[in-house]
């Protein structure tokens, strides 16, 4: 009963994350400009990879696996922002689009 | 890089070199998977070397492992979680209705936090939470764009710059 109640949530889990991640290219391929992509590919880099990790942690039950599960959701949720932050600063530095004493960029 | 208060050498560096131990075979016995007797003395040996390589780097600190922080930081990690998924679902319901829905801006906030660390924690928040990012930063103010102007005039108010505040004091 408990087995079937976790695959269930694991498939939850799981059919969630893709459903989020197939929104962030979505996104990724319809906003404008490069830094409103970024907030798109934002989506696939938080929710959607813990909730696909999380099912998968589901799946796999306690022990190592999870351990290591665990340990990749953790790397990604800190190297991710680095990532985007160096994107983003090479974009400014690149001198693509924004002002930063405007108030608005279109 | 700015001296912090408090963290002077010696008193504290056997407990930062003993949390950075405990870490590391925690690390090795959660991926070894293996526990013979030869294994659990190349790790020993590992976990001795790499504590020795980071004490001559000198990286074994109030910054690399923020024990100051530990207690008060699951409060914020629970409110950050919420946070992120709120926002990925507003980002997902502007992805799917289009470009004519998001107002894409840029603004210098101003960042008062008194550590390199909370102002590293205050940016890595925004960048984590989707609809924003940290694209700049200087001594005081950091440069946001985010994809609605709903998402500045958020942080605007400065409810995240008061919880990572609030988590350094």
């Amino acid at each position: 009963m408990i087995a079937l109640l976790l695959e269930g949530v694991s498939v939850l889990c799981l059919g969630t994350g893709i459903f989020l991640l197939v929104s962030g290219g979505v996104g990724l391929l319809r906003f404008p400009e490069v830094f409103s992509r970024m907030h798109a590919a934002g989506v696939t880099e938080t929710l959607a990879a813990s909730l696909i990790l999380l099912g998968l942690m589901l799946l796999a039950g306690w022990g190592i696996v999870m351990f290591k599960l665990l340990l990749i959701l953790l790397f990604i949720l800190i190297t991710s922002p680095t990532a985007s932050h160096a994107l983003a600063k090479s974009a400014v530095h690149g001198g693509l689009g924004v002002d930063p004493d405007r108030n608005e960029t279109s | 890089m700015k001296l912090q208060s408090g963290s002077e050498p010696g008193a504290d560096a056997l407990k930062y070199r003993l949390s950075l131990f405990l870490l590391l075979v925690v690390l090795w016995l959660g991926n070894s998977g293996l526990y013979s007797f030869l294994l659990l003395g190349f790790g020993l040996a590992s976990v001795i070397f790499v504590i020795w390589v980071s004490h001559c780097l000198a990286v074994v600190d109030q910054e690399s492992q923020p024990l100051h922080l530990a207690r008060r930081l699951p409060k914020f990690f629970g409110w950050l979680i919420v946070k992120i998924i709120r926002s990925n679902i507003d980002v997902v319901r502007l992805i799917w209705l289009g470009n004519r829905a998001i107002s894409p801006c840029s603004t210098r906030l101003p960042l008062g936090q008194k550590s390199d660390l909370g102002r590293v924690i205050y940016a890595n928040a925004i960048t984590l939470t989707p609809g924003t990012v940290a694209m700049d930063m200087d001594d005081d103010t950091v440069l946001v764009h985010a994809l609605t102007r709903e998402g500045i005039e958020d942080l605007q108010e400065g409810e995240m710059r008061r919880r990572v505040a609030e988590l350094e004091r």
